[in-house]
């Protein structure tokens, strides 16, 4: 793990402002998608967003890249990337920056290679449309063969098609993509989430080697908080559409302070310390379409007070860079939940 | 294996599993896919088994011979019937009589609650289709049972929901609907596929604690199949590791995680992102996917990968499956009969250069 205090004190690549997005229904209702998230990513620092699915987290990058569905508002707000706010700009403009100063890693991405052309020609593909002036061909080759040795791929796979890489394979020919036009921010959507576990370890392992040796800033978004716990220097929690939590991540694991941060952390399994009776998370999360009033936690957190339903805590600073958005922060225990009781350890398991 | 045990649930034996590759339409097919290949457990009443390893490693094709979703190509596969207490055995269970019978005594939950159930039928059809199958109980009765066991799973008040169809409902909450009809017919055994990794965390510790509450208040025994070692922790009492259709490593489940002994569990083991930053994590000893086991050749299936193979390996047979002490089963020809490891401790560093 790299030291996060070392890179405190580096420039800004990326500072979103209370960005807003909802998603606007044929009848007309508005699905509040991303509420008031804000976040600052430095220079060669790489951010978790972790949540359940329909957080918001996917959604947050999509508008990082202006690719959000057709029906998507984005109501408020600032994204600026190294001092362009990319919200101001005009879809001609957006695409200049994209995939140059911005890519992405999309979720399930490693299945979308066209299959009736080699893996180069389609890498040399988004090099031809972004790159300025276009490659030549030996630039082009030059180029995906720096890259497929960065990711860890036989340069000889260049010629190949498809079908002929493994499925890691296919994903680490996707980061290398996503890094073909040099990019300063990459978004890494559930870069490992379909691969085996020893597959899943190389090509974190490989990533974790790209940020250090490129200075590259990484936003990964996951699911797997375990994941994100291996190769982040932040994290952040998003619930119902909201950053929850946001500092770095081994505070957060040490001592997070958000009820839904606790409750995330309490209820993930691992292999390694003592065999913790988990406890469950009770309800299931809101419809964004009529948001709760205050707190879009509070239905479902332990520690609600009547607060909390009707005034929204606002994102607070309460330790360096460790932000968090909850009026009983102090109540939330220092250790973590366990359930009372737990059927099968009672059971007398060794 | 363990010497024929008296209150043994399931006792699997040599069981094997070959599919053909097709060759197109008149050829007949001279490769085969040995996707289990000589695997042999048991479990006993009231135990949950998990069975884990890597994609196609066997073993969901393992858990769908058990519940007679295929046939088995070979080896022998004993239930014990709940009512009757004798040991069926499921490779004689041929007709549709013997079949209906065998269903009610062994169901499977699927691993996706958004593929496995009819988006026509409202959540009282499918949870009671059994009891229909089985002819069992008036329509009232059924409803009836219908409420008991949506109520057991967890969804109260149980009314609201019976007249719902799928779409209507959350993962999490067809996921409950699934096992609610997985063990509407009371059965003694049940088949898991990664019943959970399609939920979200949050979700997925309540049906994880729902079916280790039900398999104490039911008795029901689970052969549990996950790729997630860190959830066959809080699940199962042992841990069966597969790979490429052998059983490579079984144990009791905290022995196992704590003293791995075959060079594959040590990958995997040493592979599994753990929730701690400041988590130092072994080096992963071995590299690559796993392949298809296409015609196998005789020695171990992991020479391969392994960064330990000596000699003895690429000469002699797979290793045998025995215990080195203390119920820990290991295949493997570095592991001598107590346990201790024979093999030489080079790291993968070395193995690189």
């Amino acid at each position: 793990m790299t030291d996060t205090r070392t890179r405190s004190s580096r420039e800004s690549i990326l500072e979103v402002k209370n960005l807003v997005m909802n998603y606007e229904l044929k009848d007309g209702g508005m699905v509040s998608a991303v509420e008031d998230v804000s976040f600052e990513l430095k220079k060669g620092q790489s951010l978790g967003l972790v949540g359940e699915s329909g957080c918001g987290k996917t959604s947050v990058a999509l508008t990082l890249l202006q690719l959000q569905a057709a029906n998507a508002r984005v109501l408020g707000g600032e994204i600026n990337l190294d001092g362009i706010n990319l919200l101001e700009l005009s879809p001609e403009e957006m695409r200049q920056h994209r995939w140059t100063d911005i890519s992405m890693v999309f979720q399930g991405a490693m299945n979308s290679w066209n299959p009736v052309y080699t893996v180069g020609e389609q890498i040399r593909e988004a090099m031809d449309l972004h790159w300025d002036p276009k490659p030549t061909a030996a630039e082009a080759y030059e180029k995906i063969v720096e890259l497929f040795n960065l990711v860890g791929i036989n340069p000889e796979m260049i010629e190949r098609y498809p079908h002929e890489f493994s499925g890691g394979m296919k994903q680490r020919a996707v980061i290398a993509m996503a890094l073909s036009c040099d990019p300063k921010v990459i978004i890494a959507d559930e870069p490992t989430t379909a691969l085996d576990v020893i597959v899943q370890e190389q090509i974190l392992e490989e990533l974790k080697k790209i940020q250090d040796e490129l200075d590259m800033s990484i936003i990964y978004i996951s699911h797997d908080i375990a994941v994100i716990a291996e190769i982040t220097d932040l994290m952040g929690v998003m619930y119902a559409g909201k950053l929850v939590e946001i500092g770095p991540t081994a505070e957060l694991f040490a001592k997070p302070r958000h009820p839904y941060t606790w409750l995330i952390l309490s209820s993930t399994p691992s292999i390694t310390g003592p065999r913790r009776a988990l406890a469950p998370l009770e309800g299931e999360p809101p419809n964004l379409l009529d948001p709760p009033s205050g707190c879009r936690f509070h239905p479902r957190c332990p520690f609600a007070t009547d607060k909390c339903s009707q005034e929204e805590p606002p994102l607070s600073e309460i330790g360096e860079g460790h932000m968090i958005a909850c009026w009983n922060h102090e109540q939330v225990p220092v250790t973590l939940a366990t359930a009372e009781d737990d059927s099968r350890s009672a059971n007398g398991s060794q | 294996m363990a010497a024929s045990n008296g209150d043994a649930r399931v006792r699997v034996t040599d069981l094997e599993k070959h599919f053909p590759i097709s060759k197109g339409l008149f050829r007949k097919s001279t490769d085969f896919v040995h996707a289990v290949d000589g695997v042999s457990f048991e479990i006993k009443a009231g135990e949950s088994l998990g069975l884990v390893g890597e994609s196609g490693c066997g073993k969901t094709t393992t858990g769908r011979m058990l519940v007679k979703l295929d046939d088995a190509t070979d080896g022998t596969i004993f239930i014990r019937d709940a009512e009757t207490d004798e040991m069926i055995d499921v490779t004689e269970v041929k007709t549709k009589v013997e079949q209906k019978e065998f269903r009610k005594n062994v169901q499977m939950i699927f691993q996706d609650p958004y593929e496995s159930m009819n988006p026509r039928r409202t959540i009282f059809d499918i949870v009671a289709e059994p009891l229909v199958v089985q002819n069992i109980g008036t329509t009232e009765e059924r409803e009836e049972r219908v409420i008991d066991l949506l109520r057991l799973v967890g969804l109260t008040p149980p009314e609201p929901f019976l007249f719902r169809y799928p779409h209507e409902l959350s993962g999490g909450q067809r996921q409950r609907i699934a096992i609610a009809r997985a063990l509407v017919m009371e059965p003694a055994f049940v088949v898991a596929d990664e019943p959970t990794s399609m939920l979200d965390v949050s979700i997925r510790i309540s049906i994880m604690r729902l079916m280790l509450e039900l398999a104490e208040k039911l008795g029901v025994t689970y052969l549990y199949i996950t790729h997630d070692l860190a959830v066959a922790r809080y699940m199962c009492d042992r841990i069966a590791v597969m790979y490429l259709g052998k059983i490579v490593e079984m144990g009791p489940t905290e022995e196992l995680l704590a003293n791995p002994m075959h060079p594959y569990t040590r990958a995997l083991l040493s592979a599994v992102p753990v929730p701690d930053p400041s988590y130092k994590r072994p080096d992963v000893e071995i590299e690559g996917g796993v392949a298809r086991a296409v015609n196998p050749a005789p020695e171990c299936r992991f020479l391969a990968r392994c960064p330990f193979a000596v000699e003895q390996c690429r000469t002699a047979t797979h290793p045998e499956l025995y215990d080195r002490g203390s119920e820990h089963f290991v295949a493997c020809h570095l592991v001598g009969s107590d346990g201790e490891w024979h093999g030489s401790e080079r790291s993968v560093l070395e193995l690189r250069s």
